[in-house]
Parts: C-alpha cells; structure tokens; sequence
C-alpha cells in the first residue's frame, strides 16, 4: 500500500515537474497531458484508498517514507498517515483538482490574449499554468497525508507558494501582484504562530509525530505557562489558539481574512480549486485532524467559534455589496469557511469536515461556472453588466443554479445538509459563546440566499446589459469547460444524501475526531436522525429554511421587481454601503498601521539609528577624532631644531624637579 | 589512495600557487586567465570532495590531520585539521569559488589575471582559516585574506569603492588585533599555541570575559552583528560581483565559525554570564535590521541587510543553549540550536550566493542596482525570473529550501529557553517575506516600464550553469539535510558537552 500513497502524492508532482521544465519543449498538449495523465492517476488511487479503508474498513496506515533530519534528540521525519479522514480529504482534493484541469483547457485557451505581446513570459503561459497546479494537488496531498507536525507545515507553506504564484500569474498586472505579495505576507502572519505552535509541541513533547503528541496530549493540559509573568494559562490552550493562528491565515478568518477577496485576481480555475475548495479548508482540516488537543481547551473552542461566527456573518453582509461576480462568491468562500469553523469551535468536527466537502464541489462548481461566465463575457466579471445570460448559456445556468441552491442549503442538496448539521450543532453547544454565534449563523443564513441570487438573478435573468459587441458573441462554453461543471452538480445534489449518516452519525472518524461526550453535539443532534429523508422534513421546519427563502426573496424583489427601491436604500445608507464596500475597514487599517507603520520604522532606524548613530557618530566620528587628534600632534612636529631642543630641556628640568621635591 | 594525501595542505596551497601562477602565465592574456582558473577551481573543488566522502561521522576528533613544527621557538605549529563543523564550510568554500570565476567569465574585462587570482589566492586563505588549528596560523589566515579582498573591493569596486574598502578594511582590522592580544594571552598560559589546547586551558572568571570580548569584537564585525555592521552594506555596494559573493557567502562564515570554535569552548563561562547580551543583539540584527532593509532601494544594500539578518540566526542558535540547558522541561535542544547555527550559515552561504550573482546578471545588462531602474524583468527574461523567485523564496525561509532548514532548528530551540525569544526570531517569517517578495514584485513582476529591460537578453549559457547548480543545491539541502546534519552530530555533541562543563 505504501507504494500505491507515494505515487497518490508523486504523480502530480511528476507532472508539474515535465510541464513546467519542459513546457516550451513538448507544447501545450504535452503539459496538458502529462499533468492531467499525473492527477488522473493520483485521482484513481485515491479512490481505491478510500475503497480500502473507507469501504472495506481497512487498517489505519502510518509510516514513514524517510528521514528528513536527525537533530539532537528529535527526529523528523516525512511520513503519511492514511485513515478515513485522509482517505475522504484525498478524494475530494484529487476530485476537484482533476475537473479543474481538464476545465482549464478550455479556460486558458486565448491566454495569450491577456499578455503584452512583447513580453517572453507571454510563450510558455499554459504550460505553467499547468505546472502550478498540479505542484499545487502535489503540495495539498502532501499536507492532507502527512504523520506528523513538520510535514503538515511544508504542505501549509507550499500551498501559499503555489497560491502566490498563481494568484500573481499574470505578473504584468499591478493588482495582481499586490494581491499575491498581500496575500503570502498575511499568510506568514498566520503561519509566524503556527511555527511557534509547533515550537510549543517539540518543546513539550518531543515529537512531531501526530500520534506520539495526541498521546502526551492530556499531560499538555495539566501544564500551566506563565508567558507573561504573572498570568498563568494552560499549555494546551496557547497550543491550540497558536496552532489556530495558523488556520486563520490559511482558512481567512477575520482578521486575517483580507488576502481572499484580493486573490480572485488570479485565474478563475484557481480561484475554484485553491481559494475555494482545498487550500482554504487546509485550517479547517488541520483543527479536524487535531482534535485530541483542541477538546481540552475550551478556552480554544470558544474562541475559535467565535471567530468563526463573526467570519460567518459580516463576511456575508460584504457579498451583498460587491458586483464582480467572482469577489461575490469569494465572499461567500469567506463565509462558508466561516460556518466550517463554527462547526470546529462547536466540537462538531465532523461536521465542519463534512461542510467541507461539500462545500468543495458546490463551490468549485459555482467558480468554474463564472468562470465560463466570464469567458462568454470576454473577462467582463461586473454583474451589473450581464443579464439574461440564462438563455445563451443554459448549461451554465442551470449548473449554476445547483451551485447556488447547495450553498443557500436548499433542502435536499447538499450544502443543506451539512449546514442545517452545523446550525443545529452550535444550537446545541453549551461552550461560553455559542448563542452569540447561534444568532449570527442563523442570520447568515438569510444573508447568503440574499447575496447569491442577487447574483444569480443579475447574471442569468431580466434584461441583457451588456454592450452589442459581447452580445452578439454570446456563447455556451466548450465541452471540456462545461462537463466538469455538469460532473460537479452530481456530488453538489447527491453528496449530502449519501454522506451524512456515515460522517455525522456514524463511526466514519472513529478514533480519528475525538470528542469529549460533555461536548458531543452532535450526538444530541444525532439522537433526533432517522435518515436523510426525515432530516430534510424536520429542516423544512427549522428557520434556516424559512430564512434562506426570505433572502431569495428579497433578492428577487430588489434586482427584478423593485431595482429602485435597492437604490434608494444605498442612498439612504450610503453611509453602510461605503462601510461595507470598504470590508469594514481592514485593508485601510492595515495600510496605514502595518504598511505605512513598517516603512516609516524602518526608515527611522535605518537614517537615525544606522546613519546617524553608528556610522555618522560612532565610526566616521571615531575616524574624526583620530583625524582631529592627527591635526593637533602634528602641530608639536615643527621641524625646527630649537622647538625641540626647548621641549627637551624643559622636560629635564621638569623630571629634575618631580624627582627632587616629591 | 586519497587518503594519504595531505588533502588539506593540498586544498590551502594549491588555490593560492594557483593564483600566483595564474598572475606569472596569464597576466596578458585574459582568456587564458580564465581557462586557467577555472580549471584550478575545479580541480581544488574535485579534490576538496574526498574530504566530505572520507569523513566519519561518528567521531568528533579532529580529521585529515597534519601536524608539523614550525617556529618551535615559540611553539608555533603547522597543524591543519577539519571536524564536523569546519568541513562543511571548507566545500563551500570550494564550490562557491568556481561560481565566483564563472561569474566574472566575460564581466571583467580589464586585468582578468589579477582579479582571478585575488579570489584563487582568497580561496587558499579561507580553507587556512577553516582548516588551521593553530591559533598563529589562523590568525595569518584570518588577517591575509583581507588583502585580496581589499584589493577586489578597491580596484574592481564602483565609484565610492575607497571610502567602502577603508572602512571595511579598518573595521575587520581593528577587530581582529584584539583577538591577537587574547591569543597571545592563552599562549603564556598554555605554552602552547594548538587551538584545542586553549580549549582546554582552564581560566577565571574575569580572564574569559576579557579573552571573550576580545573575540567578540573580532567576529562581531565580522559576521557582522549589530551595531558593527555598518561597514558590510557599503562593501557589497562598492564590491564587484564575485567579491560580494565570497563577502557574503564566506567571509561572513569566519565571524560564525570563530564564535563556535573560540568563543564557546575556550571560554564557555563567560559566554554563559554574556549569553543574555548575544541573545539581545541576534534579535535586534533579525527585526531591526530586517526593518532597515525594508526600505532600501539598491538592491544590493537590501540583501546585504537580509544576510545581516540571517546571521542573526546564527548567533542567536550559538548563544541560545545555554538557556536551554538551564530549563528542565523535556530534553535536548542545544545541539539543535548548534546545528541549526551551522547549518544557517551553509545555507546563507547558497543563497546569499545566489541573490548576488542574480543581482550580478542584472547589473552586467544594465549597470544600476536601484531597484526603480527596473520592474518587469520577467517579461524580457522569464528563466532568470524563475531562478529569482526560488532564491528569493529559500531567502524567505520556505520549508522545501535550505532557507528554512536552519531558521527552523534554532526557532524550535531557542522555544525551549524563552517563548519570548522565540517569537521575536520568528518575527522574520513576516518581516523576512516582507522584504525580499517587495523586492521580488518590483523588479521582477510588473510591466517593463523601461525600455532597457525589455531589451535585456536571458540567461546565457554560463549564467544558466551557475544559477542552476546553487538552485540545485538549495533545493537538495532542504528536501534532505538529514546527511548535513549527520556530519555535525559527533562534533556538536562533543562541543556541548564541553560547554556544559565549567570551567572555574
């Protein structure tokens, strides 16, 4: 079995390496091929993993595949550990990743088209797009399949990587490459406490490997850290809410959120496939994977859901405002992420877990879907200037209302299913914290089913907005863009059907998410499941439904019926409409406190401290002074013989008399 | 065979007899001096190989030994030896060298022959100073390569060169006559100038604060620490390519390397009462002065702050253990930060290599280092842009470069003596991408606003053979510097417990 993981997370990597040395040598086709041939084949032996251990309930595989330093008395190794939640985490990652593959053919097709003609990047642009993203499902796979702490962050970082590079693939574009140099600096935020998380478990327990720090995990709770003298905390706790530093920056949690809406500059395969269905959800998975610890912190849960539910919320309420399509569903992205993490804060792991699955094929689905959008739109992405798209392009229309059905949580598609999970979990939750984040969930509701089919009406509906040249040229996609959107609507309906008895309720994560009975909900939740059929009655009753229908509502009467009354509302909240449209002021404030802030300190130090102090006064003043003290004792070589002779005698006379008289 | 040979006798005289010869056949021709050198370079590196493949890990006495008398008067010794630390740093030397020649291929124009055989000469005197172990011979070697560094600097150097080689010659100078007072010091006490004698020569209290501030000045201004660092951004501006490159891929490297051969063993009490003042001025080296290269605008100054700041990890690993041994909870962790320390200062060495040469293959195309005289390199040489994103990348410290091997030890150590040092280091994770990726997006991505670098032509063949082989080597040792490590073990583990033992 061995054999068959390394080449789950090789053969990707294989062919982003001929792709993206040898892209200009084999073409397009080549790099297409060999990188599609690569995930194709990681995708095959993920779901034969998954068949063996998900199906036929094969053993949990942990080991190692080499040694990547010995130091001291630590080792570190890289290693895969291969159980249930691994197995599902392949699947999806390699799933979506081979549709966005063969999606990009169609999608980067004319990508010469967005080059400078001059520019020699302009060549090789599809080969290494391709590069990078098969490097990209490398790099995820590795992260999902990792045994221990070390590997977990080589994938954590990787990804930025990837998304750095593809966020910022159109590198003649200033917006672009502020969005990627943005988007990795507040990832290292992120990262800067995971890395000390990390530091804390070496520390304390001596190991990096997963199961050897779950084991000692109870002792790390026993132990209390004074950090600041004075203030004593429990280790865990500062393990944990270090550990979810991390997954803030990966999973854009507020505030560490600002790099995601900015990252819809990179193409919009990768905005489906990073920054929506995988590399974001790599902090949901990572506080999955760590449950042992998070369930002896409280402290930790509740601040995560916290966190989570604030995400959830005014993260929603900025999708309402923004009116390219693709910022749109970031800001949903934004959101979901936001319900994931409530759902970890709850102790409803598996929920979270489950949410993102879905979550991964309705929204990768919703992304590639504007991404063809777009296409027809020749990359006009503001919504205010479509329309009517429904009947030039039924195929995306009609995928895209699934995407947008799963994400509202349409009862019977899947996004209902493992939202109603998470509401009803954080309903049950008792950790300090959870009604407050019950309200903002629940309202989140309604907010979301408000902001996408404002979308979805916009786009697809009423009258066509868009100038007579576009028009004319409207077009449905071409096949290799519009069967991986049809091959995604099938796991957007069907998944939540067919996942949720086993991941919720059953003994799916056995032994792999742990929770404390105390904070089981979704035991409590469980105890009123009598199948998926019944779920999805007793959710028609629930108020998520009823809100999310009042959302449409008002969707359809603000941008169909009554567009006037949603103008004179931003007239009249025109003060509400610029907080929002300005995402509440985080990137303002980071400007002027983190940017500016830097600079200037930097500045200061460098021409007060380092010109001024050290050089100007320290060295050239000691290389002064030397000269100054050269200038006066040269005064004493005259040169004239009496000037000596007279130095001389007085000095005599003056020895004689120190010698006589003291 | 091999084994018989006086392999390092070999790897310090061969570079500089080369040198001498390279100036007596080739001072005409620059092409020959070339040839010649290269071949020189290349076979003082195939020949510095057998050291890394003959050594044994598992002892950590001094190898590859050759011990002769050489002014008995006086007890000085002709006694060259290498360990786990110092071997290493010897094949960087090698290695970096044949890069330095390639280099300066078809950009030194006028006295090849000199230039070729300043870095050859160079090269003989930094294995000395890896290799000796008398403290006179060191002390020669240390000193000697100044001279043709100086000379590099002053005579192939740009337009403020004078001001840059005084201030660098005075500086290194003014450190080193402290150390010599310290040496000569020991060898009254010892009657003995052998290195590993002075490590064990017992000392008071008040003699090893004396003798360790003594060194301190020494390599402090050589590796440089705050705040004696202000001579190193103004050499590497002055500096023609090849002598930033050995600047700061090796010269550097003896500021590091004296601390954990001197400083540590020979007065391990005083670094113990100090160790809380190197702690300090590590972490102000890695945040003030990642702060300071922020806001550079030459390139060059800006990765001569980012080394500044790397080394700072150097010290910082050095200096951290004593800390480490004084906490009880769990075990280990000292030799971690050791290692961490070496294996820093030979990843500094590839890549601070490399952000000099790229900086070296744009100022061959345009002669500028303002980062404004560029913007949009990728679009006229998207190869080259590639290579710089990856250096740039181990630069930032990314698990899967070298960058992140060192920088990783010594954070997860020095967790062990204070959260709050460690935090503090970890800071570069943030300030580190800060500075390097703002770099990267202003030269490289963007549009080409200027016409000269739409024009600039990409990597030819030679370039391509020299980012190539550091890509290479920046890569492997972060996949895999298990076998790095490995060659340390022994010798660490024996300095460690050295240092546990007071000496009082």
């Amino acid at each position: 079995m061995e054999t068959i993981y390394l080449w789950i997370a090789l053969a990707p990597l294989i062919g982003s390496i001929i792709a993206g040395l040898f892209g200009r040598q084999i073409g397009r086709v080549g790099a297409q091929s060999a990188t599609i041939t690569g995930v194709a084949i990681s995708f095959v032996l993920a779901l034969y993993a998954f068949k063996v251990h998900v199906l036929d309930g094969g053993e949990v595989f942990n080991g190692t595949v080499y040694t990547w330093l010995a130091s001291d008395l630590f080792t570190f190794n890289i290693g895969f550990l291969i159980d249930n939640l691994t197995a599902v985490m392949m699947v999806i990652v390699t799933s979506v990743s081979l549709m966005v593959h063969i999606y990009t053919i169609g999608y980067m097709a004319h990508d010469e088209e967005l080059w400078p003609e001059t520019s020699r990047a302009r060549a090789g642009g599809y080969q290494r797009f391709f590069s990078y993203i098969s490097l990209f499902t490398f790099s995820m796979l590795m992260l999902v399949m990792s045994n221990n702490f070390l590997q977990l962050f080589f994938g954590w970082e990787a990804v930025g990587l990837v998304s750095y590079l593809l966020i910022g693939f159109y590198m003649n574009r200033e917006s672009a490459i502020y969005a990627n140099l943005k988007a990795f600096i507040v990832n290292r935020v992120g990262d800067f406490g995971f890395l000390l998380g990390i530091a804390a478990i070496l520390v304390y327990t001596g190991s990096m490997d997963y199961h050897e720090v779950f084991k000692q995990a109870s002792q790390l709770a026993g132990i209390q850290v004074e950090l600041i003298p004075g203030i004593e905390w429990s280790l865990i706790s500062v393990i944990c809410i270090l550990l979810f530093i991390g997954a803030m920056g990966k999973s854009a949690q507020i505030p560490l959120h600002v790099w995601l809406p900015d990252s819809m500059e990179g193409p919009t395969p990768i905005s489906a496939l990073i920054h929506a269905a995988t590399m974001v959800t790599a902090g949901i998975f990572m506080v999955a994977r760590m449950s042992p610890m998070y369930e002896l912190s409280e402290a930790a849960l509740s601040f995560i859901m916290l966190i989570g539910a604030i995400t959830a919320f005014s993260m929603g309420l900025l999708g309402i405002v923004a009116n390219d399509i693709k910022r749109v569903v970031a800001f949903s992205t934004l959101s979901q992420l936001g319900y994931m993490t409530v759902a970890l804060g709850a102790s409803a792991y598996s929920a979270a877990i489950f949410h993102l699955m879905t979550h991964a094929f309705f929204k990768a689905l919703l992304f590639l879907a504007a991404g063809s959008v777009i296409i027809a739109m020749h990359h006009e992405q503001d919504i205010r200037k479509m329309g009517g798209l429904r009947k030039f392009m039924p195929i995306t229309f009609w995928t895209s209302m699934i995407g947008a059905l799963a994400l509202i949580g349409f009862p019977g598609f899947s996004g209902f299913f493992s939202k109603d999970a998470i509401i009803e979990s954080v309903h049950a939750s008792s950790l300090p914290g959870a009604d407050f984040a019950y309200w903002l969930v629940l309202l989140g509701v309604f907010v979301t089913a408000f902001y996408t089919f404002r979308m979805i009406f916009l786009v697809f509906f009423g009258k066509e907005r868009m100038d007579k040249h576009t028009r004319e040229h409207l077009h449905e996609s071409p096949w290799v863009v519009t069967v991986p959107l049809v091959l995604l609507s099938i796991p957007a309906v069907m998944i939540g059907w067919v996942a949720i008895e086993p991941m919720l309720f059953g003994d799916l994560f056995k032994d792999i998410i742990v929770v404390k009975p105390s904070h089981d909900v979704l035991a409590q939740v469980g105890s009123h499941f009598h199948g998926a059929w019944s779920f999805v009655l007793h959710g028609l009753m629930s108020p998520a439904v009823w809100l999310a229908a009042a959302g449409v509502l008002l969707a359809w009467l603000t941008t169909m019926q009554f567009p006037v009354v949603a103008q004179q509302a931003e007239q009249r909240f025109s003060w509400l409409s610029r907080l929002l449209k300005n995402g509440f002021g985080f990137d303002a404030f980071n400007t002027i406190v983190f940017e500016k802030g830097s600079l200037g300190l930097g500045r200061g130090l460098w021409k007060w401290s380092d010109l001024k102090l050290i050089d100007g006064f320290m060295v050239n003043g000691t290389a002064q002074s030397v000269g100054r003290l050269a200038d006066v004792s040269r005064l004493m070589q005259t040169g004239f013989m009496y000037h000596y002779a007279f130095v001389m005698i007085f000095s005599v006379l003056a020895i004689m008399t120190w010698v006589l008289f003291f | 065979m091999l084994a018989n040979w006086p392999l390092l006798s070999l790897l310090v005289w061969l570079p500089m007899l080369s040198g001498v010869l390279v100036l007596l056949l080739a001072g005409r021709s620059s092409q020959m001096a070339r040839w010649l050198s290269l071949i020189a370079s290349l076979a003082i590196f195939l020949l510095s190989l057998p050291l890394a493949f003959g050594f044994d890990a598992t002892q950590s006495a001094m190898q590859f030994v050759e011990r002769y008398p050489w002014v008995p008067s006086f007890h000085v010794e002709y006694f060259l030896g290498v360990d786990g630390i110092s071997m290493p740093l010897v094949l960087l030397t090698t290695f970096t060298t044949v890069l330095v020649v390639l280099a300066g291929w078809d950009v030194i124009e006028e006295k090849t022959a000199q230039y070729m055989a300043a870095f050859l000469i160079m090269e003989g005197m930094m294995i000395g100073t890896f290799a000796a172990l008398d403290a006179i011979q060191f002390y020669f070697f240390f000193e000697g390569m100044l001279i043709p560094m100086y000379l590099v600097i002053g005579i192939w150097g740009g337009p403020r060169r004078v001001y840059a080689t005084l201030k660098f010659f005075l500086y290194t100078f003014f450190g080193s006559v402290f150390m010599l007072i310290a040496l000569i010091y020991m060898y009254f006490q010892a009657d003995s100038f052998s290195i590993l004698d002075f490590h064990k020569l017992p000392l008071n209290m008040t003699e090893q604060i004396f003798i360790f501030l003594a060194f301190l000045i020494a390599f402090a201004v050589k590796i440089p620490m705050w705040p004696v660092h202000t001579w190193l951004p103004d050499a590497h501006v002055e500096a023609p390519t090849g002598g930033s490159v050995i600047l700061a891929a090796i010269m550097l490297k003896m500021g590091g390397y004296g601390l954990i051969r001197f400083s540590l063993p020979i007065t391990p009490d005083a670094s113990h009462v100090l160790d809380a003042f190197m702690i300090f001025l590590s972490l102000v080296a890695i945040v003030y002065i990642g702060f300071v290269a922020l806001v550079q605008s030459d390139m060059k100054k800006l990765v001569a702050y980012s080394s500044i700041s790397h080394m700072g990890f150097v010290t910082l690993g050095m200096f951290v253990v004593f800390m480490i041994m004084a906490n009880p909870v769990g075990e280990g962790g000292a030799a971690l930060a050791l290692e961490g320390a070496m294996i820093q200062m030979v990843s500094h060495g590839f890549i601070s290599a490399a952000m000099f040469l790229a900086i070296g293959v744009m100022y061959d195309r345009l002669h500028s280092r303002e980062i404004s005289a560029y913007g949009g390199v990728v679009n006229s040489m998207p190869i080259f842009a590639g290579f710089v994103v990856l250096f740039a990348m181990a630069n930032v410290g990314l698990p899967g470069t070298s960058g992140f091997v060192g920088e990783f030890m010594v954070i997860l150590a020095s967790y062990k003596a204070n959260f709050w040092i460690a935090l503090t280091a970890a800071l570069t994770l943030i300030i580190g991408a800060a500075y390097t990726l703002w770099m990267v997006k202003r030269v490289i991505f963007g549009e080409a606003r200027h016409a000269e670098v739409s024009s600039m032509p990409d990597l030819n063949a030679r370039e391509m053979i020299i980012m190539f082989s550091l890509a290479f080597f920046v890569i492997l040792l972060g996949v895999w510097p298990d076998p790095l490590a490995n060659v340390m073990h022994a010798t660490i583990d024996n300095l460690v417990q050295h240092i546990a033992q007071s000496k009082l």
